[in-house]
């Protein structure tokens, strides 16, 4: 198992004093530009102890927040491919479905995975819906930009014998040739998000990282329907290094430090869904199904306890969090116990996105989670065996047959060949 | 996007894509493109027009029923769509009547081509930016909730206000199939388009421009600045209504119609 570090490098000075709105329309005579400096070096120095530890990083991006103020993740790929030294370089994610210009982002990649000698983790996201104020981009058919963007950026990656031309739905180019080329061939690994299990199919298909967020003990729909996908296309089951989890992490060798540290990391789900109304939920970004069903009140339940309660995550408490395997807390044999009981109910997940550093939590706490995880938890999760991928996958594929039964079958057939195979 | 709903309304095929249209009374055409806020809120309207005249009241994509294409993504679009539905009906001597988006959508078909027409009414129109770059024209309606967007829209807000709980399943899916439609083809540029303003003088029928006198999404001096740049266009005033004066003033909206497509 990969384990990569993560902060939203949140300016939460003003957390508790923001008039119902963290994000948008939160003015920025709020930000104090000698805070804010202070506030990302100290977040940086965290990233490369988490590289001394054995970590690798996760960055993202949002914009117009107090909760994140990384706006542009491309400067903290740039400074990070720069001081750091063996850890990968995750970002999840880059938001390609509100940029204007993709050969832009293709050229600013390769550029970070030459820099970083090949330790880019490219993960390409739909983006959060209260990014839209930012980009101006219409969120009405966003994933068809996304798409689009993301075909040219592989192939923008990968044609280095031609200068070609894309002239697409959106994307308009006549001479692409992009410099540098990138360090990972045939391009750095893909990763994205998801919490829709038709998307899942796709991205198994696809064979990309598939990371979700949030999703708790409600996670192996998702993970089955991408191992039905992944195994339709590529006839094997997907190995965990195809999964990805954000979990919130507190531990501390004394059980109420732990949860007090829970507690602080916490903030990060509380503080995130502070946004005024309407940014919530611009037009086109759910279906006009979902938004139909929203309009009468019905809103699908999204955090499940291990014995299926429902939570908001938003709001639970603590110990909640940590029964929806939404947050991992407590001393490190706990905390241990807690991340392979959720794995084991994934039927193996190969990358931790730990958030080991939010809100509240100070320089000193943070180092200490850190240190602590690498050190006594990390070590036994490396030894630790994953569920058998194979097994997994066939059960995955026995349990639905979406495509009627003869393509369940030839699904099957495909499972079975691989086992033998081995 | 497919609408597989049993459909009561009568529906028109034009260029592969089905629509509702309402056909309504007798005598001249008149074409009624509908706002934003859909078809429903304005079939009081539609049935005080059909007592003086033959009401074509088309669905535009993507609103209540009516199909929408992918590639159909601006009002520009949808004014050729409506050109070839009017080719297709072969309607001639129209009144074209359009409320607010729908106004716009006339003014884009107007701009190409009046052959087929005798009359405009613009009500509420957007369509065109009249204040500098700094300056916000119509209010960011995205950025408001609906309770917020009723209270500047309506002069009477109760009249604006739905109970999604209480209406058909059809009616709660339009409403959410128009803000989606609304947001595709007038997010950006924001209601407008930059190019129709050094067009309009291309409009040479006589044209009246409505305002509801209580708009608060869009102000009289846009209304007026809109007006003096279509040639010979007169401005009325409709009291005791908002940006939807079909809605909220059925009956006198529909006067002050038939008045000027009945005058000479």
């Amino acid at each position: 198992m990969r384990v990569y570090q993560f902060t939203e490098q949140p300016y939460y000075p003003i957390w508790n004093d923001h008039s119902g709105s963290l994000r948008v329309n939160l003015l920025n005579r709020r930000c104090d530009p000698r805070v804010a400096a202070d506030l990302f070096h100290r977040y940086y120095d965290e990233w490369q102890l988490s590289d001394e530890l054995g970590l690798d990083i996760m960055l993202n991006e949002h914009h117009q927040t107090a909760t994140c103020m990384s706006s542009t993740v491309v400067v903290g790929l740039s400074v990070l491919s720069r001081i750091t030294k063996n850890a990968r370089l995750l970002v999840l994610g880059y938001p390609i479905g509100h940029r204007p210009d993709p050969l832009r982002c293709a050229e600013e990649l390769s550029t970070i995975d030459v820099i970083s000698r090949g330790r880019l983790d490219m993960g390409f996201i739909k983006g959060v819906p209260y990014e839209f104020p930012a980009s101006n981009q219409n969120p009405v058919g966003v994933m068809d930009r996304w798409w689009e963007a993301l075909d040219f950026i592989i192939k923008a990656m990968t044609a280095h014998d031609e200068v070609f031309n894309w002239e697409g739905e959106y994307f308009h180019y006549r001479q692409v040739n992009v410099w540098p080329r990138v360090w990972q061939e045939p391009h750095p690994p893909i990763w994205t998000t998801t919490g829709s299990t038709t998307q899942a199919r796709i991205l198994g298909e696809r064979g990309y990282v598939m990371a979700t967020l949030g999703s708790g003990y409600n996670t192996r729909p998702l993970y089955d329907s991408y191992r039905r996908g992944y195994v339709a296309k590529w006839g094997k089951a997907p190995g965990p290094d195809r999964f990805a989890y954000l979990g919130l992490v507190g531990v501390a060798k004394d059980r109420d430090e732990a949860r007090r540290r829970g507690e602080l990391v916490a903030g990060y789900l509380r503080s995130s869904g502070i946004v005024h109304l309407p940014f919530r939920n611009p037009p086109g970004f759910l279906s006009a199904e979902d938004n139909a069903r929203l309009l009468r009140g019905q809103t699908p339940p999204r955090s499940y306890t291990k014995d299926r309660r429902v939570i908001s995550m938003h709001s639970a408490s603590v110990e909640d969090l940590i029964a929806a395997g939404i947050l991992f807390c407590g001393t490190p044999d706990e905390v241990f116990t807690q991340i392979v009981d959720f794995c084991e109910y994934c039927g193996g997940m190969g990358n931790l996105l730990m958030m080991g550093h939010a809100g509240f939590l100070t320089h000193e706490q943070t180092a200490d989670n850190l240190s602590l995880f690498a050190r006594e938890v990390y070590p036994r999760l490396r030894a630790w065996k994953q569920p058998d991928a194979e097994d997994v996958a066939a059960q995955a594929v026995a349990q639905k047959a979406p495509l009627g039964a003869a393509a369940s079958a030839r699904a099957g057939n495909l499972v079975g060949a691989t086992i033998a195979a081995r | 996007m497919s609408v597989t709903a049993e459909s009561a309304a009568p529906t028109l095929v034009v260029n592969g894509i089905r629509i509702d249209l309402v056909e309504r009374g007798a005598g001249r055409p008149l074409l009624f493109l509908h706002a934003e806020n859909g078809i429903e809120p304005a079939l009081d309207a539609i049935d005080a027009l059909a007592e003086g005249v033959r009401v074509f009241a088309p669905t535009h994509p993507g609103y209540g029923r009516s199909e929408l294409p992918k590639g159909m993504r601006t009002i520009d679009d949808l004014s050729y769509f409506y050109l070839d539905m009017l080719d297709q009906l072969d309607l001639r001597d129209l009144t074209m009547v359009g409320v607010s988006l729908g106004a716009w959508i006339a003014a884009e078909i107007a701009v190409k081509s009046s052959a087929r027409f005798s009359k405009l009414v613009m009500a509420n129109s957007v369509g065109i930016k009249v204040g500098d770059r700094e300056t916000r024209d119509i209010v960011d309606v995205f950025a408001l909730t609906e309770k917020e967007f009723i209270d500047i829209a309506y002069y009477d807000p109760a009249r604006g206000t739905r109970d999604y709980k209480a209406l058909p399943d059809a009616e709660v899916l339009a409403a959410a199939r128009a803000r989606e439609a609304t947001a595709r083809f007038a997010w950006n540029p924001y209601f407008h388009n930059p190019r129709l303003k050094s067009r309009l003088h291309r409009i040479r029928i006589p044209t009246l421009f409505l305002w509801g006198a209580h708009d608060r999404m869009l102000s009289e001096a846009y209304g007026r600045a809109y007006c003096e740049m279509i040639p010979g266009a007169r401005f009325e005033l409709i009291e005791r209504t908002g940006h939807f004066p079909d809605h909220e003033q059925p009956k006198v909206f529909a006067e002050k119609v038939l008045a000027f497509a009945g005058g000479k």
